[in-house]
């Protein structure tokens, strides 16, 4: 009661504070729960924000991962073939002969150029794939499945309406009417588009993939690993362990924490600069948008870095001094350890923000159509962000679902990196 | 420990010494550089995938860096830091030609591969308009005539498509177009705002007495909201002109004809804008479009002359050939054989040409 009467005082006619906490208590319970609310409705209104990103994304873009194939009986005429050249027969030829045979009745010229463009222009080069490795089969008469043009598959897939005027569409009736008769003798499918993953970029959406693309990301980012990582924790190591505080010091760290916030496109007109006009790197490679990437990413991982090595308690240190120790010693047996996990997190966080960069990379000219699948440092590439960026600017329909799914891929990546950031954090991070 | 900070070292100084073999491996480029114009880069790409999958030369790798970034990369130089082709959707501009002379690119070979058309266009929810270059000058420009007195500009008073030309309907004025630093915009404003503006004759006037002053009239678009900036990307101004059916679109000819189900093309001057009447000249705004070869590099390196070759073959650049297909339209069979002749001759361009 004492303890009461102290807070409440002791004189009656004077109001007790226990009521005015109690006539206050509603309004503040009240108060609570609206901030609690507020901060809910920020949470659920950012989830609703990325479930519809989500949803949009795979909305358009699931339908890239089939692809609609056209079943062709090809006669590799013996006359037509030479066996000694192969390269040099006409297979665009024999593909349009065997178009003309499913469809005998098309006559007029101009029909006969939309019959042939019901497959992919890539089909003949399919057929030649074919006979080089079938040498044996010159002669016979082959079934082969080759995909369809980009416009028979927006329209398998529903995204060239039927219903519409004819002039409305990019398929007139007669491209229907052999489409339809395609589906009802079973000489048309849709399959998985394994073409997606294993080919480079093409102006052809049916022929496009994005494994020249992941290739040449791949080959940055071992680049930007390479050089950042030993650089980043080299320089948060001198800076946390050996350097003195003082002036200079206290500027290096300030400058660092300013690179931090420097917009990218900035570090993409430094490597025009430096890289390529003064060093004379070649342009488009994966080598100069590694370095050029490892400039943006120093300061994430230093930062990371040093807070990791300011987390190892200082008893650590001082007991590794006390036994004897050298500075050295200390740093590389006890120190670096310790703080390695959280240096490593830091890192594929930097490495994850590198893997969504585009904008230094126009600089340097990674932004550039690139069939040939990238297979070094120094071959023309460009990366997957880059090869959304090109997708999406492309006129063909096909190319839109196409940019999607890359977009999907992308964030699968992205979301992989992530998860071993916090797998890594999780398994290795000790308290103190 | 002291073992993983020894292999990093190493491996940055690897890294260094193979940074040295990739300037070696530079100085003997084995696949064609092409930069430029960003409309020219679905015709280009094309026929380089062609090209690529057709020989035994690598295929050609080509950047899509606008017609003056590209001019100035092309221009820098000889040698194999230097692209070797450009891509323009305009003709070369006499400036850059002379700094290409001087910076030692003595010899450039020109060749025009087709016509793009320019289309101003609406969603298919709304009736077809029927513009005029002038009807677009006028809604278009930052200063128009007043009245009938020669010489007095006004700030652009209107606001709906009614104001301008009466039969016009009463819509609001609002055309999603390309930013300044596109050809798309250069060409637009040039073939459609100055033609119409010329509809003048005091304008026109104007061209031979103040050219300057000529120019700032005629090609400068409104900045009050009427003309809307839509970036360079040609998909996204067709999908805001679905979702709103008063608003206009300036893109080129391709993602009209891509996109049939989803917008119409305006009629201009009376015509619309269909293959058959921007190949034959009756639609008035349309452009040339060109690319540049480096003579210097045809020798050096390798694929050059038969890359020219197939892009200058009938099969691509015909009537029929595959680039009609991605929305090129084609030139007449004449000037064809004088740019295939060109091509074959190596018949470099001089100053006297522009």
């Amino acid at each position: 009661m004492s303890n009461s009467d102290a807070i409440n005082g002791s004189g009656n006619g004077r109001v007790r504070t226990m009521d005015i906490v109690n006539k206050g208590l509603a309004k503040r319970y009240k108060r609570e729960r609206r901030f609690r609310m507020m901060g809910l409705s920020a949470i659920i209104l950012s989830l609703a924000f990325l479930s519809l990103l989500f949803i949009s994304i795979i909305a358009n873009g699931y339908t890239a991962f089939e692809q609609t194939m056209i079943q062709l009986d090809v006669h590799l005429d013996a006359q037509e073939i030479d066996k000694e050249n192969l390269a040099a027969a006409n297979y665009l030829g024999l593909i349009r002969t065997s178009l003309k045979k499913t469809f005998p009745d098309v006559k007029k010229r101009r029909d006969k150029r939309k019959m042939y463009n019901l497959v992919s222009p890539g089909a003949s080069f399919m057929l030649q794939d074919f006979v080089m490795r079938n040498r044996h089969e010159i002669g016979n008469t082959i079934t082969i499945w080759v995909p369809a043009d980009d416009d028979v598959d927006m329209l398998m897939k529903g995204n060239i309406k039927r219903d519409v005027p004819e002039s409305e569409r990019r398929m007139n009736d007669m491209q229907l009417s052999w489409v339809d008769k395609l589906i009802a003798s079973g000489q048309i499918k849709k399959v998985f588009n394994t073409t997606f993953f294993t080919a480079g970029d093409s102006r052809e959406p049916e022929l496009a993939g994005i494994w020249g693309a992941a290739c040449g990301s791949f080959y940055t980012l071992i680049v930007t690993l390479l050089l950042s990582f030993p650089i980043g924790v080299a320089a948060a190591v001198y800076l946390e362990e050996f350097a003195p505080t003082n002036r200079w010091t206290d500027l290096i760290e300030v400058n660092i924490n300013n690179l931090a916030a420097v917009p990218s496109i900035v570090f993409g007109l430094l490597g025009l600069a430096v890289f390529l006009n003064f060093f004379e790197l070649p342009r488009s490679a994966p080598l100069v948008g590694g370095l050029v990437l490892t400039l943006m990413t120093l300061p994430t991982i230093i930062i990371a870095s040093r807070a990791a090595l300011k987390s190892v308690p200082p008893s650590i240190r001082e007991a590794a001094l006390g036994v004897g120790a050298s500075k050295t010693q200390m740093v590389t047996h006890h120190v670096l350890p310790l703080a390695l996990p959280g240096m490593l997190t830091g890192t594929i966080i930097g490495m994850a923000q590198a893997l969504g960069e585009t904008a230094p990379l126009l600089m340097i000219g990674m932004v550039a159509f690139i069939v040939d699948i990238p297979g070094g440092f120094t071959d023309p590439s460009t990366v997957l962000p880059v090869q959304i960026f090109l997708w999406a600017d492309s006129p063909e329909r096909a190319f839109l679902e196409r940019t999607s799914a890359a977009i999907m891929i992308l964030l699968a990546f992205l979301v992989t990196m992530n998860a071993v950031a916090v797998l890594l954090r999780k398994k290795f991070e000790r308290r103190w | 420990m002291k073992k993983l900070l020894v292999a990093a070292t190493a491996l940055v100084f690897g890294l260094g010494l193979s940074n040295v073999s990739g300037a070696f491996a530079g100085s003997s480029r084995d696949y064609i550089s092409i930069v430029g114009s960003s409309t020219v880069y679905p015709f280009a790409t094309v026929v380089a995938e062609q090209f690529g999958k057709s020989t035994a030369f690598k295929t050609p790798k080509i950047e899509s860096t606008g017609s003056g970034g590209g001019h100035k990369l092309f221009g820098a130089g000889v040698g194999v830091q230097h692209p070797d082709i450009t891509n323009s959707s305009r003709r070369i501009k006499k400036s850059e030609l002379e700094k290409a002379m001087k910076n030692g690119v003595k010899e450039i070979v020109e060749v025009k591969i087709g016509y793009d058309g320019i289309v101003v266009a609406n969603s298919k929810k709304a009736t077809a308009m029927k513009l005029t270059r002038k009807d677009l000058f006028l809604a278009l420009a930052k200063d128009v005539p007043s009245g009938n007195v020669a010489g007095k500009t006004v700030p652009n008073p209107y606001k709906t498509w009614k104001d301008v030309n009466p039969a016009l309907p009463d819509i609001k004025i609002e055309v999603l177009g390309p930013p300044p630093t596109s050809g798309t915009r250069d060409a637009f404003v040039e073939l459609a705002m100055e033609g119409g503006a010329k509809k003048f004759a005091w304008i026109k006037a104007l061209k031979k007495q103040d050219k300057k002053a000529y120019k700032a009239l005629c090609h400068t678009i409104r900045e009050d909201g009427a003309y809307i900036e839509a970036g360079e990307n040609d998909n996204l101004i067709v999908q805001k002109l679905e979702a709103n059916p008063n608003a206009l679109g300036i893109f080129g000819f391709s993602f009209l004809d891509q996109n049939t189900d989803k917008v119409q093309g305006s009629f201009i001057d009376g015509v619309q804008p269909e293959f058959d009447a921007i190949a034959d000249g009756s639609y008035p705004v349309s452009r040339p479009l060109f690319f540049y070869v480096k003579k210097a590099h045809v020798n050096t390196i390798p694929g050059i002359k038969e890359f020219l070759a197939e892009f200058t073959s009938e099969q691509a650049w015909g009537d029929e050939g595959y680039l009609t297909d991605k929305g090129l339209i084609p030139m007449p069979a004449d000037e064809r054989a004088k740019y295939q002749a060109a091509v074959k001759n190596l018949t470099p361009l001089t100053l006297g040409d522009l």
